[in-house]
């Protein structure tokens, strides 16, 4: 049905309405989310920072967690190599709140497994991955660069405690986690140690375990307890060792002497020396030692630094430095041997003194009245052996009288010559008579007389044979022996016939035979 | 913009107008200038009434236009732009392994997944996550902005974009699904883990908000700036 076709009506237009729809409230909304997002986000982020390892190995950015105490703390978000191409720099962003952490003695470590003599850890790794581990600094000044650990720390620095510097000559076996022993009980461990600039020697750094720490006093000794300290004595033998551990890893064990058990403990970071065993630890540690010059009008050969210096067994001091000198003036070449004393070792303790004396006086007094009763050096051999020698001093009261020039630098002592040498001087005189002995002459004396008894002799032997030709069984001697005896048994015969005549017919004595008998 | 489909569409389109001219005598002209409305259900037109009335046909609400069209769909655009945006920066899944935990960006998913073998996948990703919610917006806004201006080109183009927009919408919400349904069931304690982020939550909201943006825009618009003149020497 069409219709009829009318004028268009006006078009209506929707009205504009001024006031905004309501519906702006989503985007609003949706604005502020993200905003609320976004600030969060930026609120949530903490601190970042940079740490500078080694190498990467294991680390892996916007993986690798930063943990302290097991709880992540931060999250590696790019590495990248350092500047001179040695390293790697790791930015590290913390967590809100961990800014207090980072301060300047903060350390980081990345936790790999790890397996050395002592311990093994991070095992847990194998499978969760490496992580970066942290051990909060106590420091005062914020800091947002650090430089990463290549081995963990072996103590962290909420175990209570205290760590001690050592000094030793040589490292032995220690190691980082060496463990150190107290009565043999393991009470702390090396943390570290460096070689001291100067490359004389090594700085260990110890760390004894609250509540361990307080027996570690000023006095108290230090050694190297790693192995076995096999020691000889007239008993016998004696193994001394810390423990099964300790012969495997080393380690270091201190005590205090009973003498000095009584002082305060030492504080951080104090300094001891690191003795090699315990004997040479438990000897009174030279204080002020007197050095002295002996001079030995002999070899010294098998007398090294080190030797000791004895007072009739007692070790008094040590022989520092052998050497050869020549007196300019007189070409003359004498071998000095310097060597330190030790005056608190004859048991002369310093402690009573009062206020006024002074200590080296009386040491000196001391060392006048002995060289008076005559007590001199002298060179000994301490084994037949290895032909060590050591330095003894003596009495010998019949020695040339001597003196100190205590104002001489250095000091000489007078000595006397050593006793293997005066055994050789007699030695000598022996040989010497039995030098001066004519033992030529003796000799073509003895020559002659032994051609002498040989003449003898085979004219003895001439008389012998000559005698037993006498006697031969053939001999005409021998057969008119027998004719001889041969008569005389007749003659018997004869006799005894008559005796038997005789016997029958006395008569026939003065009758003659009578025909009768006949 | 709006130079899509070239001239060879243009030629064909001449083509059909030229046809239609010999052939129609009446020119497509817009319900509302003839002060009609149309029913946005059934398509029905009527005559309105002294109030805004109902379709007579499905009892569908009628107006001349959506009311507010433009205004409420800015709003949706603005607001879906804007989640846009801490969608893509906050950790849409957050992956807690043995390893330590985690997440990962909807763009650190397809970087992830790209590899010589996986690609195909990271590029589902890719183009599922990131490029059709941004792809959607810059319809809407090259919609809104074009109907603003009253311009007339490529009408037809514009409402076949829009119908796309339109029919895309609803699939936008797999990610979100594919996403929580992975942090349901792999929950692997305490050797994996694996939940939603933060990003996940806007990612619904562009989608939601985009859905409402095309719902709110009313394709009618596009045609209300076509020029009535332009079948007068037909």
């Amino acid at each position: 049905m069409p219709e009829p076709v009318e004028l268009p009506s006006s078009r209506t237009v929707p009205k504009k309405e001024r006031r905004p729809s309501l519906v702006w409230i989503v985007p609003v909304v949706a604005a502020l989310a993200g905003a609320w997002v976004a600030v969060t986000r930026v609120l949530a982020e903490g601190p970042t920072i940079t740490i500078d390892f080694r190498s990467a190995e294991g680390l892996e950015a916007g993986k690798t967690k930063v943990r302290y105490n097991g709880v992540d703390v931060g999250t590696m978000t790019a590495i990248r190599l350092s500047d001179d191409h040695l390293g790697v720099v790791a930015t590290v962003r913390m967590e809100p709140k961990t800014e207090s952490f980072l301060v300047a003695d903060t350390r980081f470590w990345v936790v790999r497994p790890r397996i050395s003599g002592a311990n093994i850890s991070g095992l847990g790794t194998l499978i969760s991955g490496a992580y970066v581990r942290m051990d909060i600094g106590q420091a005062r000044d914020e800091q947002r660069a650090f430089v990463g650990l290549e081995t963990p720390p072996i103590v962290m620095r909420d175990v209570p405690g205290r760590s001690f510097v050592l000094k030793t000559s040589d490292l032995g076996s220690l190691d980082s986690g060496t463990p150190v022993f107290y009565r043999r009980l393991q009470v702390g461990e090396v943390v570290g140690y460096e070689l001291d600039p100067d490359g004389s020697g090594l700085t260990v750094k110890a760390f004894v375990q609250a509540p361990y720490d307080r027996y570690v006093t000023s006095a108290t000794r230090f050694w190297h307890a790693s192995g076995l300290d096999v020691s000889m004595s007239a008993t016998g033998f004696s193994v001394q060792t810390q423990s099964l551990m300790s012969i495997l890893i080393g380690g270091i064990a201190f005590e205090t002497p009973v003498a000095e058990a009584a002082l305060p403990p030492a504080g951080e970071n104090t300094s001891f020396l690191l003795h090699r065993d315990r004997a040479e630890a438990f000897r009174a540690p030279e204080r002020n030692p007197l050095e002295v010059r002996l001079v030995f009008k002999q070899s010294v050969r098998g007398l090294a630094a080190g030797a000791p210096v004895e007072f009739r067994g007692i070790q008094v001091g040590q022989v520092v430095e052998v050497g050869a000198e020549v007196d300019v003036k007189t070409l003359a070449i004498s071998v000095p041997v310097k060597i330190h004393l030790e005056g608190a070792r004859f048991g002369v303790r310093f402690t009573d003194l009062d206020p006024g004396d002074d200590p080296t006086a009386i040491r000196r007094r001391l060392w006048d009245s002995l060289i008076a009763h005559g007590v001199r050096a002298q060179l000994r051999s301490g084994s037949l052996l290895t032909g060590a020698l050591f330095v003894a001093f003596d009495v010998f009261p019949d020695a040339a009288p001597a003196s100190i020039d205590w104002n001489a630098k250095p000091l000489d002592f007078p000595t006397v010559p050593g006793a293997l040498e005066g055994l050789e001087a007699s030695l000598a005189s022996i040989v010497r008579k039995i030098d001066q002995l004519p033992l030529q002459a003796i000799g073509d004396d003895v020559a002659k007389a032994l051609v002498q008894l040989d003449q003898t002799l085979s004219s003895a032997r001439g008389a012998l044979d000559s005698a037993g030709k006498l006697v031969a069984p053939s001999s005409p001697l021998a057969t008119e022996l027998t004719t001889t005896l041969q008569e005389v048994t007749r003659a018997a015969r004869a006799i005894r016939v008559l005796g038997d005549y005789l016997e029958r017919h006395p008569e026939a004595l003065l009758r003659g035979k009578s025909g009768e008998a006949r | 913009m709006g130079r899509r489909g070239g001239a060879k569409r243009r030629g064909t389109r001449r083509a059909r107008r030229r046809r239609r001219g010999a052939v129609v005598t009446t020119a497509p002209v817009a319900a509302i200038q003839r002060g009609w409305q149309s029913c946005e259900a059934c398509g029905l037109l009527s005559r309105p009434g002294a109030d805004a009335g109902a379709c007579p046909r499905c009892g569908e609400e009628l107006a001349f236009r959506k009311h507010r069209s433009i205004e409420r769909t800015w709003a949706f655009v603005i607001a879906a732009a804007v989640c846009y945006v801490p969608a893509n920066l906050l950790p849409v899944m957050v992956t807690t392994t043995a390893a330590g935990s985690a997440p990962d960006t909807i763009m650190e998913g397809v970087i992830l997944l790209w590899s010589p073998t996986g690609w195909p996948l990271s590029l589902i990703v890719l183009i599922a996550s990131i490029m059709i919610p941004s792809a959607k917006i810059l319809a809407l806004v090259y919609l809104l902005v074009t109907v603003q201006r009253g311009s007339v080109a490529n009408n037809a183009e514009r409402v076949r974009l829009f119908r796309t927009v339109e029919l895309i919408g609803r699939w936008s919400m797999v990610d979100v699904f594919v996403d929580t349904f992975t942090a349901a069931l792999v929950q692997l304690q305490p050797l994996m883990a694996v939940e939603p982020g933060p990003g996940l939550l806007f990612f619904a909201a562009v989608v939601v908000l985009t859905m409402l943006a095309v719902e709110s825009f009313d394709p009618r618009l596009i045609w209300d700036a076509a020029p009535s003149e332009e079948v007068v020497h037909a």
